[in-house]
């Protein structure tokens, strides 16, 4: 079992419907996929029309008196599962934040690791924070994918993360980030996908053009790599995916 | 998606199916969106091809074996008895006109659960449907798909058969494939098959064979044959061998294909039973005495026929375990032995099928198949004595028999020469077919608890017989293969190659003095008290 999660700390950088797609297209590729959306917002349980509410809520989740098994839904694709956010979710740190110091930040890492015998891969769709919930992602994922918006700022907070990880003991996750919402027709967005491409490691080749076929995920409450596959985002995805895969 | 399936078969016939799959479809239209679904991964046609041995040794275990073609190989499905999940296995290269061997299924779960039971018998194709599968998929109000509804249209050999209609529970939704379910089974039209778990595999095989005019189980190497106690004995025993006849004819075409062993085995016993039933019971036929030898003559030639094949099939079906029990040779030293046991069988063989092909063959079976069935025919002749009935017949006949096993075991003791031992087998086994013959006759309990004592004193006989046979034809088959010359990769036949040949015998003489300490108790059991009171029993109730 892979663990891929989507991550930035910054909000409205397309975390959700990266991960949305790549998890489809996981699932497409034939491995057994479950998604798991950790923003209390829930925005990838409307995605997939599944109602934004888990049975005992995060707390049942976190302090193990319901398996996360339990909460899993089936989505409309095959392979394809989801477990869907809960409001409560807003209140992960807080639950996090009990027990041993030392252990805090790898509840969900422990929480997932009975899913190995029932699912190839997992993606984790975070909220936007630095959070004790972004830290136990971060320890529990096996590949990160941080959408970036072409700006010099944003690939600054690349760099943090990057410096945060090496602070990690042991095993570090990959880092894939790629750049998202780009607009061709904007000359610095241009010039800083083509030049940090080059220039900077950890960068995905592929970047995801701004579109309003995204736009219409909501309405159309599906990944946009499902209902017009033959569109260039789709294809972008795709492509972006080729290259998670490949790490 | 977890597949928990509830199963569904429209009833009627090929005019009504339509339209009760319509209102189906229309129930669930009233509570769910209903969308079809054509890249639905149930969906498209697909073939599947049942697979049993000749005497449906799974189908009696309460399991079915499927084999389905796919785009990269193809996969066995074995289901089990009702509630129990399906197990699969991929496997690659098997074709669904052919038979295969239990060392011909793929290693995994599949193998592990039916190798035991169907070896040494091959697995035959019994039936193979084509299906067309539509899958809908079932939205709620948010439009979310909450269960998936899959249509499946099978047809043997283009003969269609029931629909079927399964739902399949999506994850996290199980009410809601529940309600569906309920809403199929109110349908008119619609018939529940299966409890969600179950497969519905097996009740499209039942269909399948029915089109095709077979049923399952139609074969048993238990005689089987269709008579009362109050028949015409005439009639009675002509009934009990034209079904020994079936059963010889049946397996004929499996022992020229050489499908597996046990064709031969199960025509083998049905000459037995049939030179057993007309030395026993075939004077009731009333037939002129030449006729009587002649068959009996005839079928003598044919068993002997039979011979040397079945000898040679023993030692090669024994061979594993033989040699898993040597100590002092190694495995290895044996495969000029079953080398030249392979040679010899494809030899005889061959002269075992031109047996099978020739005329004398065919004048055997249609002259005694004519002969019986104008006897089992024959009404009764006016002014005539009223024939024996087959109840009298079998009680008389079982007595004999039985005073017979109980007067020449008794009179064997401790010194008694292998010869009769030898002997006290024979006329087991001829009790033993007579009860079998008129086993219909018979109180079920009472048959079952006659035939266990007989058995266990019939298997004791056999271990101490079949061993000392082995014994002798390893001996005569080391001076077969010494004779042969130079045929063991130029040379002759290896030293450790005898040495554990000599080692096997050895193991098999054990083997038998096993038998022969264990004989006295064995025919205790069965002649002793409790042994009389169980035959008793057996044929008072043949008497009322």
């Amino acid at each position: 079992m892979r663990i891929y999660a989507t991550y930035n700390i910054k909000g409205g950088v397309g975390k959700t419907t990266t991960a949305v797609n790549l998890a489809y297209l996981a699932a497409a590729d034939g491995l057994r996929t479950v998604i798991w959306d950790l923003d209390p917002q829930g925005a990838a349980s409307f995605m997939f029309r599944v109602k934004p509410r888990v049975k005992g809520g995060g707390k049942a989740i976190i302090r193990g008196q319901r398996s996360l098994d339990d909460a899993i839904k089936g989505t409309d694709y095959e392979n394809l599962d989801l477990i869907p956010a809960d409001f409560t979710y807003r209140n992960m740190d807080l639950l996090l934040d009990k027990g041993p110091e030392a252990k805090q930040n790898r509840k969900l890492s422990r929480l997932l690791a009975p899913l190995a015998e029932e699912f190839d891969a997992v993606f984790l769709d975070c909220p936007p924070s630095i959070s004790l919930v972004s830290e136990n992602v971060l320890h529990a994922a096996d590949v990160i994918v941080v959408p970036l918006i072409p700006t010099t700022l944003s690939v600054r907070t690349l760099d943090q993360l990057t410096e945060f990880l090496t602070t990690f003991p042991g095993r570090q996750p990959e880092v894939l980030a790629f750049f998202s919402m780009v607009d061709r027709r904007k000359k610095l967005h241009k010039e800083i996908v083509e030049e940090l491409t080059m220039k900077r490691e950890g960068i995905a080749r592929t970047p995801i053009p701004a579109a309003a076929l995204i736009e219409n995920m909501s309405v159309q409450r599906a990944p946009v790599t499902a209902f017009a596959p033959s569109s260039a985002i789709a294809k972008a995805y795709k492509s972006l995916w080729a290259e998670v895969r490949a790490l | 998606m977890t597949p928990g399936l509830a199963g569904f078969v429209v009833a009627g016939d090929e005019t009504t199916w339509g339209s009760a799959l319509d209102k189906a479809l229309e129930a669930l239209g009233e509570a769910f969106g209903v969308v079809p679904d054509p890249a639905g991964a149930q969906g498209g046609t697909w073939r599947r091809t049942w697979f049993d041995t000749f005497d449906w040794r799974l189908y009696r275990a309460g399991l079915s074996l499927e084999y389905v073609a796919t785009r990269r190989g193809g996969e066995l499905v074995l289901t089990g008895a009702a509630g129990s999940r399906a197990v699969t296995g991929p496997v690659t290269g098997w074709r669904a006109t052919r038979s295969y061997h239990a060392r011909d299924l793929p290693e995994g779960p599949v193998a592990d659960r039916i190798a035991g039971l169907i070896a040494p018998r091959a697995l035959l194709p019994t039936a193979t449907v084509s299906t067309a599968g539509t899958v809908a998929r079932l939205l709620n109000a948010e439009g979310k798909t909450v269960a998936r509804l899959l249509v499946e249209r099978p047809a043997v050999q283009d003969r269609p058969l029931p629909p079927r209609l399964a739902v399949a529970e999506v994850r996290g939704y199980p009410a809601q494939a529940r309600r569906a379910a309920r809403l199929i089974a109110l349908a008119p039209g619609i018939e529940s098959i299966a409890s969600e778990g179950d497969d519905t595999g097996s009740y499209l095989l039942d269909d399948a064979l029915r089109a095709i005019g077979r049923r399952p189980a139609d074969y048993s190497n238990k005689v089987d044959a269709k008579i009362t106690a109050g028949m015409p004995a005439p009639r009675a025993v002509a009934t009990i061998l034209l079904a020994l006849l079936d059963a010889l004819e049946v397996n004929v075409d499996g022992v020229l294909r050489d499908t597996d062993t046990e064709f031969l085995h199960d025509l083998r016993v049905a000459v037995r039973r049939t030179r057993a039933a007309i030395k026993l019971i075939g004077d009731a036929l009333g037939l002129p005495s030449a006729d009587y030898d002649r068959f009996a003559a005839e079928f003598k030639w044919l068993g002997d026929q039979t011979t040397p094949v079945r000898d040679l099939d023993v030692h090669l079906l024994d061979f594993d375990v033989m040699a898993s029990r040597l100590r002092a040779a190694k495995e290895d030293d044996l495969v000029p032995f079953r080398t030249f046991l392979q040679g010899r069988r494809a030899r005889e063989f061959r002269a075992l099928a031109r047996c099978l092909r020739s005329q004398r063959f065919t004048e055997l079976t249609t002259g005694w198949r004519a002969t019986l069935t104008a006897i089992r025919g024959k009404g009764r002749r006016p002014g005539r004595e009223e024939p024996l009935a087959a109840g009298r017949l079998a009680v008389e006949r079982t007595s004999q028999a039985f005073r017979k096993v109980s007067r020449r075991g008794a009179a064997i003791t401790a010194d008694s020469p292998p010869e009769s031992l030898h002997d006290l087998r024979k006329r087991c086994k001829e009790l033993r077919y007579v009860l079998e013959f008129f086993s219909p006759l018979h109180d079920k309990a009472a048959y079952f608890a006659v035939i266990g004592d007989l058995k266990k004193l019939q298997d004791c006989l056999g271990d101490f017989q079949d061993n000392e046979v082995q014994i002798d034809e390893i001996r005569a088959l080391a001076g077969a293969m010494l004779a042969a010359g130079p045929v063991f990769g130029g040379g002759t036949v290896p030293v450790g190659t005898l040495l554990a040949m000599g080692e096997l015998t050895a193991g098999l003489a054990a083997s038998q003095q096993a038998a022969r300490a264990a004989f006295e108790s064995r025919f205790a059991g069965f002649a002793g008290a409790g042994g009389q009171r169980h035959m008793a029993v057996l044929l008072a109730g043949e008497a009322q």
